[in-house]
């Protein structure tokens, strides 16, 4: 059964994570391939690196970022962050992306959706909408790291980027972002029930069972989540062991397998 | 030994260098039918569409070469389509090596969404089906290193079409249908799956075939 995805999301800005990251056994704790590496070694199933870099500097360094990621982990990744046309795409998929997200751009230009898809396919075009549940009762999307309130709704916009060719909606809840109290499932189920394309959930995971029920009461098809993975205060094993005890269809890596070869290993060694 | 991986401009093949690169292999990136011949080992890899990137191997006069090799030849995704008799995308011709018809995923119901995307487990497929694939001068590269019956193996999956179950299939994945997500015939191994974004079970697979 095709498994439901846990992805950490590493901050890039001149070349190093940012955010608290408080890793053990880790050398080089702002590394962002390092960090990448050991998330994709605990079992992540994917990767996301946002650049939040503003200069022209800080881009290249980014791109330079993505090609070491792309030789070292073994998992697929999506970068994101100040991605303005299809140059940009074109330059980060050659260093090795495996997808790109696009958000404020794809808010202004929306055609630069059908461009990526058109270019490169579909599966390469991930949809990022930040949105926020106002007082009126409608999810209106944000841009610019949710600092500039649109005329957009999320529901329609999810449905226009999806018509247009994204492959993959990443939704992120400004309600939930930062609280730790759980994702916004209600807005998650809707989009599932209404979208033919994977839904990422994203904002406000602060426990397992927060995990659970983007799963279970969001229908979402993956999630995703910063602090509580760089803070160590959830760690990506024991989750999905949590998630698979709940009946949710999660990737294990097969330790049998690895078993299997260090057991070689040793035998090698005492011969 | 020499690697070679057949650049046909069919899409993003950096992260099968980066793979191979991993396991100790530098390979060739080349579309040179001499270069290709020489090879110990052959990737076949690609991503798009079906008709487009048979007149791509066409118009480099590989579509008559791939078939003649007979060192060890792995397809990956649209490479493993490609390696079948016919496609329904583009009612395209194939290189004819598997007695296969790849046809279009269709969904069944609102969940199945396609393309099938993400991480699904590939399992033994029922005996009948993989009675005598491989040989003693073409062994299996998917053994009890990868696969075993009643462990789960996920590998990574992006694709619109499959290949269903035929003779060919050695291991098999469930999707809306079960269709082929390994195939073998003699020398020629393929996979729907991508080994290079599969985390150590496709670095075992790698290894495997490096290993023929």
């Amino acid at each position: 059964m095709l498994a439901k995805r846990i992805i950490p999301c590493l901050d890039v800005k001149d070349g190093m994570t940012v955010k608290g990251v408080n890793f053990v056994d880790l050398r080089l704790a702002g590394d962002p391939v390092e960090l990448g590496q050991a998330y994709s070694e605990q079992g992540a199933d994917e990767l996301v690196y946002l650049d939040i870099t503003a200069s022209h500097e800080g881009r290249r360094t980014f791109t330079d970022v993505v090609s070491r990621v792309a030789a070292q982990v073994n998992i697929p990744f999506t970068v994101g962050g100040g991605i303005g046309e299809l140059a940009d795409v074109e330059r980060l998929l050659g260093a090795g992306a495996d997808k790109v997200s696009i958000n404020s751009a794809a808010m202004r230009q929306p055609s630069l959706i059908d461009e990526i898809a058109t270019y490169f396919g579909s599966q390469v075009c991930v949809v990022a909408i930040d949105a926020r549940l106002d007082a009126d009762g409608t999810w209106r999307c944000y841009t610019h790291g949710g600092r500039t309130a649109t005329t957009r709704s999320l529901y329609e916009w999810a449905h226009e980027a999806q018509e247009r060719g994204a492959g993959e909606l990443l939704f992120t809840s400004m309600n939930h972002d930062g609280t730790r109290q759980g994702f916004a499932n209600d807005a998650l189920s809707h989009l599932s029930a209404t979208l033919s394309i994977p839904v990422i959930a994203s904002g406000g995971a602060g426990t397992m069972d927060h995990f659970r029920d983007a799963f279970t009461l969001g229908h979402a098809d993956a999630a995703l989540a910063a602090s509580v993975f760089h803070f160590g205060d959830i760690s990506i094993p024991a989750l999905k062991a949590y998630l698979r005890q709940n009946g949710i269809p999660i990737r294990q890596q097969n330790d049998t397998h690895h078993d299997k070869q260090q057991h070689h290993a040793t035998t090698d060694q005492q011969q | 030994m020499t690697v070679a991986i057949i650049d046909y401009n069919a899409g993003n093949i950096y992260s099968v260098v980066h793979a191979l690169k991993r396991l100790g292999v530098t390979p060739v990136v080349t579309d040179d039918a001499a270069a290709i011949r020489m090879a110990d080992k052959v990737l076949f890899p690609g991503q798009g569409e079906a008709r487009q990137a048979m007149t791509h191997l066409h118009q480099r006069g590989l579509d008559t070469l791939i078939p003649t090799l007979t060192q060890p030849v792995l397809g990956i995704c649209i490479g493993q389509q490609l390696l079948c008799r016919h496609s329904e995308e583009g009612d395209t011709a194939g290189l004819g090596i598997f007695d296969a018809e790849v046809r279009r995923m269709r969904p069944l119901r609102h969940e199945d969404k396609v393309p099938h995307m993400g991480w699904n487990t590939i399992e033994v497929p029922a005996a009948p089906l993989q009675a005598a694939v491989a040989t003693a001068a073409h062994p299996a590269i998917f053994d009890s290193s990868i696969l075993t019956e009643g462990l789960e193996t996920y590998v990574y999956f992006v694709h619109s079409y499959a290949v269903p179950l035929c003779r060919h299939t050695v291991a098999q994945t469930t999707y809306i249908e079960p269709f082929s997500s390994a195939m073998q015939r003699d020398n020629f191994y393929a996979t729907q799956f991508h080994p290079e974004k599969s985390g150590p079970v496709g670095q075992q697979l790698l290894a495997n075939f490096l290993a023929l």
